[in-house]
C-alpha cells in the first residue's frame, strides 16, 4: 500500500514543552506499525473536529469471557482502515506493578505482533492496557499472553482487576501484606472476574495503611485500607534529630494531630495512643522516628464510587478492624456475603454503595450477620423516620 | 482460527518473581525512607540494607518502543527490575547509589522527568479521550501534557506547601475516578444528546435505549411516522450511556463540550477525612492543541494555594480554614448560580450559619 505523507500540525504542538509527549509516544510506534499511524491521523482529525471519532462496539471478546476487552470503532474507516476494528485488552498486572525487564519485553513482542504497539501503563483501575487490536487478532493474541503467563482482567459487571499500594515490598508503613492479598483475592475470583454475573461492576482496592496511595476510599466497593490497634512506635533520639534539623515539631506535629493527643516538650513526645485515629500525619512527618504499631490489619470499608448513575460516593467503615492474614478467610466470606445480597437484591447497574443507600446500612447489615457499631457513622441519624422492626412494634402493644 | 492448547483463567503472573533480590530479602522488614532528592528515595530495611528508587513520570501512553528502552535501562542499572506507580510513574529499583546519577541523566536525555515524590505535583491521573473513547467531552492526553508542562516545575521540585494530586477525566463516567483529587479537571458535555431520527430505527432498538438512561429521560416517540425517540432535556445529566447503545444519539458536540475545574479533594486519612472535590470553575472552552484557558486556570488556583496555604495542608484543608469566599476572592474566579448544588441533599452543602467573614 501506497503510504501517503501524514500531516499532523495540531498534535505536533504537543511534542513541544518539557513534559514527555505522548504524540511522540503514537509517532514512535507508527513508524513501523500501520495501526499507530492510523491512531495518529484519527486523533489529528478529533483534534480538528473538536470530537471524538470512535465508536462503541458490539460484543467482541475472546471465547468463554465476559470481558477484558473493549470494543472500539472508527466512525471514519474509509480513511483510516487500519483502525476500523481498535479493541482494547486489559491485561490483569502483577501486584503492586512490579515487573522484570524480561517480563516486560515479553508483552511487547507479543503487542508488535498482534496490535498497534500503543499502550497505557496503566489502566486507572491498574490494568495493562493494550490498545487497539483488529477483531481477528483477538484470540490469537489472547493464546499468546496465556501461553506466556498473562490473563486478562476484568471490565463489564464483574470483579474488575483488584489492584493495591507497593505495600510490604517497600514501605515500611504496610500493615499488612497488600501484594499477596490482592494476588491471593485475584487468583480466588477468576471465574468472577472473567464471567460478569453481577448487577454491577465490583472493585477490590488494597491500600497498607491509612495514606492509601491507591486511592481505595475513593474507587473501590471494598476498600480494604490498613491499619493498627495498638501504640505507635516512638524512637526519641531521632525525634530530637528532626527536631534539631529544622521541623518545628509543635507546629508541623503536635499542632496538626488531628485529635489533640501528641505533647511535646522539647526532649521526648507523648502520644495518647487511645486517642490516636491513626490518620498517619505525625509518621509521615517524622518517618524515622515513628511507625505505626504492632497489632496489625486493616478497617474494611465499603461503597466507593464515580457520579454515575447516583452521584459519587467514598467507602464507609464496615468492619473497624479485622487481621490479614493468608488465606485472607474473612474477606472472602464478606465479598461473598455482599455478592449474595446485592447479586438477589440489587437492580441491574446499581452499585453497592448505591444498593446500600436504598436499601439502608441497617438492613444490609442484618441481611449480611454484621452487628451495627457506632465506627461505622459519623454521627447518627438527625431524621425521626424510623421504621421500627415488626416484631418490636408487636412487643411495644403487648405492653 | 485454530489455537492450540488455549489456557483460561490462570490470573496474573505471581509478583514475586518480579521482586528485587534486595526486596525479596527484605519484604516486609522496611524501616525507614527519606527522600534523597525530588524523585530519588532510599528505603532502609531493618538489616540494613537500602534499596533505592529513581522515579520518572511518564506520559502514561506509552509506545512499546518506549517500554523497550526503560527494560533497557533496567538491565543497566537495576539488574533489570522496574516498577510504576499508582500515578503512572515509572520506577527503578537499585541497589547501587553509585548508578543513580547515570540513570537520571539517561532518563533526563530521553525525556522522562525525575520527580514526583513528597511535596509537590507528581502524575496526572487520567483517561481515554479522543485516543480511544467514543464519549469523551475532551481529549486526555493533551490537556494533561499541556497542563504538565506549565506545572512541571512543581514535579521535579518539592516547592509545595503538601502535596497536590492532580486528575483529568473525559467525561462524567469519570474513568480516572477524579472526585477526590486536589485539582480535577473534568470534560463536560453540557447539551442532550443530538438524535439522528433517520439512522436510530436502524441501528437501535428502542426499548434498550430507553432503558439505558438512568435518568429516565428517554422515551419512545414516533417522529415522521417512524419508531424513535425524544429526550426530557430537563431530566438529561450528559452521561452519554445512550450514545454507548446507540450511535444515532450523539452525546458529543464541538461547540457546547467544555472542561470544568474542581478542587480540594483528597484520598488520604492524613490530618483530615478524605474528601470530594468541589466546584471551582463550571465551564472553560475546549481549546486544542493547548487548552490555554485551561493551563491557565489551573495554574492560577496552584499559584494561589502555594502562596497562601500552610505547610502540610493540602488544598481542600485549606480552604475550610479560610472559607469558600475568600477562596474565591483569592483565585478571581467568578461564583455563579451552577456552584450551588441542586442534586439530591443539596441542602447539606449550604451554609448554615452566620460564621461570615464580610471582608469582600
Ligand atoms: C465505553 C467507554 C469507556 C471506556 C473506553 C472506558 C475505559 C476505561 C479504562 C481503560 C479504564 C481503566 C481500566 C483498567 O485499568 O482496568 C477505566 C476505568 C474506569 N471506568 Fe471506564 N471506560 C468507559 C466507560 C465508563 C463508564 C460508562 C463508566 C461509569 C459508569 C466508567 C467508569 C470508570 C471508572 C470509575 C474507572 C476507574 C476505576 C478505578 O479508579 O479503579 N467507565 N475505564
Ligand atoms: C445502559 C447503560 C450502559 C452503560 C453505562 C454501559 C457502560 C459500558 C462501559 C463502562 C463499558 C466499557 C467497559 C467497562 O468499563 O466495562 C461498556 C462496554 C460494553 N457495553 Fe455497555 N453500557 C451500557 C449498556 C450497554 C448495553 C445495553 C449493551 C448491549 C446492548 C452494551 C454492550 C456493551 C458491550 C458489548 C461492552 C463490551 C465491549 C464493547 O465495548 O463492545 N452496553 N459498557
Ligand atoms: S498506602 Fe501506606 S503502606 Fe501503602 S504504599 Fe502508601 S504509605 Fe505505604
Ligand atoms: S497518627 Fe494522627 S491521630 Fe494518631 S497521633 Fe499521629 S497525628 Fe495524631
Ligand atoms: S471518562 Fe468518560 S470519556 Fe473518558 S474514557 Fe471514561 S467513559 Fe470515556
Ligand atoms: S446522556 Fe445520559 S441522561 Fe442524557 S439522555 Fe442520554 S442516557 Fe439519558
Amino acid at each position: 500500500m501506497e503510504k501517503k505523507e501524514l500531516k499532523t500540525p495540531l498534535l505536533d504542538e504537543l511534542e513541544k514543552g518539557p513534559w514527555p509527549s505522548f504524540v511522540r509516544e503514537i509517532k514512535k510506534s507508527a513508524e513501523k506499525n500501520p495501526m499507530a499511524r492510523d491512531t495518529l491521523g484519527q486523533l489529528e482529525r478529533s483534534y480538528e473536529d473538536r470530537i471524538s471519532h470512535w465508536k462503541h462496539g458490539g460484543l467482541v471478546g475472546v471465547m468463554g469471557y465476559g470481558g477484558g476487552v473493549i470494543g472500539r470503532y472508527s466512525d471514519l474507516p474509509e480513511e483510516f482502515p487500519e483502525v476500523a476494528a481498535f479493541h482494547t485488552y486489559r491485561v490483569n498486572q502483577p501486584s503492586g506493578w512490579f515487573y522484570t525487564s524480561e517480563a516486560l519485553r515479553t508483552i511487547c513482542d507479543i503487542w508488535e505482533k498482534h496490535g498497534s504497539g500503543l499502550t497505557n501503563m496503566h489502566g486507572s483501575t491498574g490494568d495493562i492496557i493494550l490498545l487497539g487490536s483488529k477483531t481477528e487478532a483477538l484470540e490469537p493474541c489472547f493464546a499468546d499472553l496465556t501461553e506466556a503467563g498473562w490473563d486478562l482482567g476484568g471490565s463489564g459487571s464483574d470483579v474488575r482487576t483488584p489492584s493495591c499500594c507497593v505495600g510490604p515490598a517497600r514501605c515500611e508503613w504496610a500493615c499488612y501484606d497488600t501484594l499477596e492479598a490482592c494476588y491471593d483475592i485475584t487468583q480466588s475470583y477468576q471465574d468472577e472476574l472473567h464471567r460478569p454475573m453481577f448487577p454491577y461492576k465490583y472493585k477490590f482496592k488494597f491500600a497498607g495503611c491509612p495514606n492509601d496511595c491507591v486511592a481505595a476510599i475513593a474507587r473501590s466497593d471494598m476498600s480494604i485500607i490498613g491499619t493498627w490497634k495498638d501504640a505507635i512506635q516512638i524512637d526519641q533520639e531521632k525525634v530530637r534529630e528532626y527536631a534539631s534539623d529544622g521541623v518545628d515539631i509543635e507546629a508541623e506535629v503536635v499542632d496538626l494531630c488531628p485529635t489533640g493527643c501528641i505533647a511535646w516538650d522539647g526532649q521526648k513526645i507523648t502520644i495518647d495512643n487511645s486517642e490516636c485515629v491513626k490518620c498517619m500525619h505525625c509518621i509521615n512527618v517524622m518517618p524515622k522516628a515513628l511507625a505505626p504499631g504492632k497489632e496489625r490489619g486493616a478497617t474494611i470499608l465499603i461503597g466507593a464510587k464515580a457520579p454515575i448513575v447516583g452521584g459519587a460516593l467514598l467507602s464507609s467503615v464496615f468492619v473497624p478492624f479485622i487481621e490479614m492474614k493468608p488465606p485472607f478467610e474473612e474477606i472472602k466470606e464478606l465479598a461473598e456475603a455482599i455478592w449474595d445480597v446485592w447479586g438477589e437484591y440489587g437492580k441491574n447497574r446499581e452499585r453497592v454503595g448505591e444498593f446500600i443507600q436504598r436499601v439502608g446500612l441497617g438492613n444490609f447489615l442484618e441481611e449480611i450477620g454484621l452487628e451495627p457499631v457506632p465506627e461505622m457513622i459519623a454521627h447518627p441519624r438527625t431524621n425521626p423516620y424510623i421504621f421500627f422492626d415488626e416484631e418490636l412494634e408487636e412487643d411495644e402493644d403487648e405492653e | 482460527m485454530a489455537v492450540a492448547q488455549r489456557k483460561t483463567d490462570i490470573g496474573p503472573p505471581d509478583f514475586k518473581q518480579f521482586l528485587h533480590p534486595l526486596i525479596k530479602k527484605n519484604y516486609g522488614t522496611w524501616k525507614y525512607h527519606e527522600i534523597l532528592e525530588p524523585g530519588v528515595m532510599v528505603h532502609v530495611a531493618e538489616s540494613g540494607d537500602r534499596i533505592y528508587t529513581v522515579r520518572a513520570g511518564t506520559p502514561r501512553l506509552l509506545s512499546i518502543e518506549s517500554i523497550r528502552t526503560f527494560a533497557g535501562l533496567a538491565d543497566t542499572y537495576t539488574g533489570g527490575y522496574l516498577r510504576w506507580t499508582s500515578r503512572h510513574n515509572v520506577e527503578f529499583l537499585l541497589d547501587d547509589p553509585a548508578k543513580i546519577g547515570p540513570l537520571k541523566k539517561e532518563l533526563h536525555e530521553l525525556g522522562y522527568p525525575v520527580g514526583g515524590t513528597g511535596n509537590g505535583i507528581s502524575s496526572i491521573v487520567h483517561t481515554q479521550g479522543w485516543v480511544h473513547c467514543h464519549s469523551s467531552a475532551s481529549d486526555a492526553s493533551g490537556v494533561v501534557k499541556a497542563v504538565m508542562d506549565e506545572l512541571y516545575g512543581h514535579f521535579t521540585h518539592m516547592d509545595l506547601p503538601a502535596k497536590l494530586r492532580v486528575a483529568y477525566a473525559c467525561c462524567l463516567n469519570m474513568c480516572g475516578a477524579v472526585h477526590c483529587s486536589d485539582i480535577a479537571i473534568l470534560g463536560v458535555h453540557t447539551k442532550a444528546p443530538t438524535i439522528n431520527h433517520g439512522d436510530l430505527p436502524k441501528m437501535c432498538e428502542v426499548p434498550t435505549l430507553v432503558a439505558s438512561c438512568p435518568t429516565g429521560a428517554i422515551r419512545p416517540a414516533s417522529v415522521d411516522g417512524k419508531q424513535s425517540v425524544e429526550v426530557e432535556e430537563e431530566q438529561c445529566m450528559f452521561c452519554g450511556n445512550c450514545y454507548t447503545v446507540c450511535p444515532a444519539m450523539q452525546i458529543n458536540n464541538a461547540e457546547t463540550d467544555g472542561i470544568s475545574i474542581w478542587v480540594g479533594g483528597k484520598v488520604s486519612n492524613a490530618r483530615t477525612e478524605p474528601k470530594f472535590s468541589k466546584l471551582a470553575i463550571p465551564f472553560l472552552p475546549n481549546n486544542p492543541p493547548r487548552w490555554p484557558e485551561v493551563v491557565e486556570a489551573v495554574v492560577n488556583i496552584v499559584n494561589v494555594y502555594a502562596k497562601h496555604a500552610r505547610k502540610h495542608e493540602r488544598m481542600g484543608e485549606w480552604i475550610e480554614r479560610i472559607g469558600w469566599p475568600r477562596f474565591f476572592e483569592l483565585t478571581g474566579i467568578p461564583f455563579t448560580k451552577y456552584h450551588i448544588d441542586d442534586f439530591k441533599h443539596a441542602g447539606e452543602t449550604f451554609k448554615r450559619s452566620t460564621h461570615l467573614k464580610h471582608t469582600r
